[in-house]
């Protein structure tokens, strides 16, 4: 039967329908993975009766042939997504114990479709971060290690950095993330895996806890960009409780794997050529421009002239909108309740007690850019900006088909690195936030190895709603940098 | 120094976030870090640049006026601090 644990998901499909494994195997193959695999923190809550339960009820539709998309396939849920009766973080302490009574659409689509919940991912707190270093839950160590510092524990990226983690490790085969300025792309780089952060208003945001509004976005995780197209083709659709949803057909994902890209005019922005990128991204990212190039892709020079200001920009209106978001957090509802003197100082310090130092720079951040006298000097500012950055990819977009970039400005770090100075952690999202103020779509795929073996990734970038350009290209140069995954590597062991 | 120590005081209020005098000189020098790299954008032009709210284009869909959700009061309720037949309950607002 082999290690069930490294199947892609249509292996898995294939084998539960021949029978030649039952979808409780496959559910507790995962589970002791999981055990395995403990150290890494890449779980909050691990939920193995569900997700045996879940199986068994799988196995039963199999029997009888009425087997749905993802019957059987075990899935991660990004503790940002609430599931009925499982608790839900946040990885914060304020909503420690808060068990929701309703489910998120976007999960409900995946169980719909027969996925299987093997439990909740950690993630930095209400998904502010880049490293998972900033839950309430500890960090999450990546599966990764540095051949020249095999002893150092490295992140794994964030905010989704356990839904990484977990899909590298293979104590999941899918998993959920969201990204608000890159939180699926680029811990999908550092961990070696394929991420896509499709179109805002493709996924439901109704029942994802609230991070930046105007900019989250549900997506997924996945060993190759052909188990990620599967699982968005049942994730995404339209929710009449997000009205922000968009009313549009959800293509079959998967069958954009058509293995060419001939002709296609492939986009690649000069302000992308930051100073002091690293030698190693930027060979990689030329090897991705021959790799394409070299299968019939037109490669043609963009110029996206207003990215330098997209990550200031994106650090007023990301903050703002989460000052407003996280003012829900009163002590009443849900989640922690410290008492005070009056109902003043009972929110203030629950609010003080239940949330991290991130989390509050960004909520003060956050109110200070919508206080009296700032509105327009910043959030009004940002907005136009973000207007001018949109309006860069619209003209892009005139001459090019897709964009081509790196993931992310570095490989994985040590757990600690960057911690001194938020602007420097910032900067981790340098190529991957001009995305999300514009509302696009993009994939990260891994693409090579650096100097340390550490995995670095490629992001495409799409016109909205075109996520199946971004899953052709993508799954091209997966062929291409024949890239192997990490439990396939005799000299990479998962560090459990 | 954009932010001063008052002015950290003043929207941790606002955000209503008790910090102690420590944390609040923390918080004044990381959140003037923060707010002096975000100055770079008063140097770009955006006379007559529209301010972008909603990035997608898909229209906003309308609705029948009708009750679709509710009833769901012990539910909703399970997740308080404190309830009291079927109410949330907080310490004493007005005297």
């Amino acid at each position: 039967m082999g290690d069930l644990t490294h199947l892609t998901v249509s292996e898995a499909l294939s084998g539960l329908t021949n029978k030649d494994f039952t979808a409780v195997e496959l559910a507790q193959a995962f589970i002791d993975r999981m055990e395995e695999t403990k150290n890494l923190n890449a779980y909050i809550t691990e939920t193995p009766e569900l997700a045996l339960k879940q199986a068994a009820e799988s196995d039963v539709r199999y029997a009888n042939g009425t087997n749905l998309p993802l019957d059987g396939i075990p899935v991660a849920v990004k503790d940002l997504f609430c599931t009925n009766g499982v608790q839900t973080t946040a990885a914060s302490r304020i909503l420690e114990g808060f068990i929701p009574p309703y489910e998120s659409t976007t999960t409900q689509n995946l169980w719909d479709a027969g996925a299987v919940m093997l439990g909740k991912t950690n993630l930095d707190e209400f998904a502010m971060g880049s490293s998972n270093t900033t839950s309430a839950f500890g960090n999450v160590i990546n599966p990764w290690r540095s051949i020249t510092q095999p002893e150092a524990d490295l992140v794994p990226g964030g905010s989704s950095g356990g839904s990484g983690a977990a899909v590298a490790a293979r104590s999941a085969m899918l998993a959920t993330g969201t990204d608000t300025g890159g939180s699926i792309r680029q811990p999908a780089s550092f961990c070696g895996i394929t991420g896509i952060k499709p179109t805002y208003g493709r996924c439901s945001r109704w029942g994802v806890v609230a991070f930046a509004s105007s900019l989250d976005q549900a997506g997924v995780f996945g060993q190759n960009v052909e188990d990620c197209a599967r699982m968005l083709s049942a994730m995404a659709g339209h929710d009449p409780k997000d009205s922000t949803s968009a009313k549009k057909d959800v293509p079959d994902f998967a069958a954009s794997i058509t293995g060419s890209v001939k002709g296609l005019r492939v986009g690649v922005p000069k302000e992308y050529r930051i100073d002091g990128l690293s030698g190693e991204i930027d060979a990689l990212w030329q090897q991705g421009i021959e790799w394409l190039k070299s299968e019939g892709a037109e490669i043609v020079d963009i110029s996206l002239p207003h990215t330098t200001y997209a990550l200031p920009s994106y650090y007023i209106i990301a903050p703002a909108e989460a000052s407003s978001n996280l003012a829900r957090y009163d002590g009443v509802r849900y989640g922690l309740r410290v008492e005070g003197t009056d109902i003043n100082e009972m929110y203030a310090k629950t609010r003080a007690q239940g949330f991290g130092d991130e989390v509050k720079r960004r909520i003060l951040i956050g109110t200070y850019v919508l206080s009296a006298g700032y509105y327009d000097a910043y959030y009004r500012k940002a907005q136009r900006i973000r207007r001018l950055i949109q309006n860069d990819f619209i003209t892009a977009y005139e001459k090019c088909d897709v964009i081509l970039t790196p993931t992310a400005p570095s490989a994985a770090f040590p757990i600690g690195e960057n911690e001194d100075d938020p602007v420097k952690m910032y900067l981790n999202d340098v190529f991957t936030v001009t995305v999300n103020l514009a509302g696009l779509p993009g994939l990260s795929v891994p693409a090579g190895l650096d100097k340390n073996g550490l995995p670095l990734g490629l992001q495409l970038i799409g016109r909205a709603w075109d996520e199946a350009t971004l899953i052709t290209a993508g799954s091209v140069i997966e062929r291409c940098a024949a890239f192997q995954p990490l439990f396939s590597k005799q000299n990479h062991p998962v560090a459990a | 120094m954009s932010i001063d120590i008052e002015t950290t005081k003043n929207i941790a209020g606002l955000a209503r976030l008790d910090l102690s005098e420590l944390e609040t000189e923390g918080f004044t020098e990381k959140l003037n870090g923060i707010m002096d790299w975000i100055e770079q954008l008063q140097a770009v032009d955006t006379d007559g640049v529209e301010p972008l709210a909603k990035v997608n284009d898909i229209e906003t869909l309308m609705r029948a006026d009708v009750v679709n959700d509710g009833d769901c009061r012990d539910d909703v309720l399970k997740n308080a601090a404190e309830s009291l037949e079927g109410y949330y309950v907080v310490g004493k607002v007005v005297e």
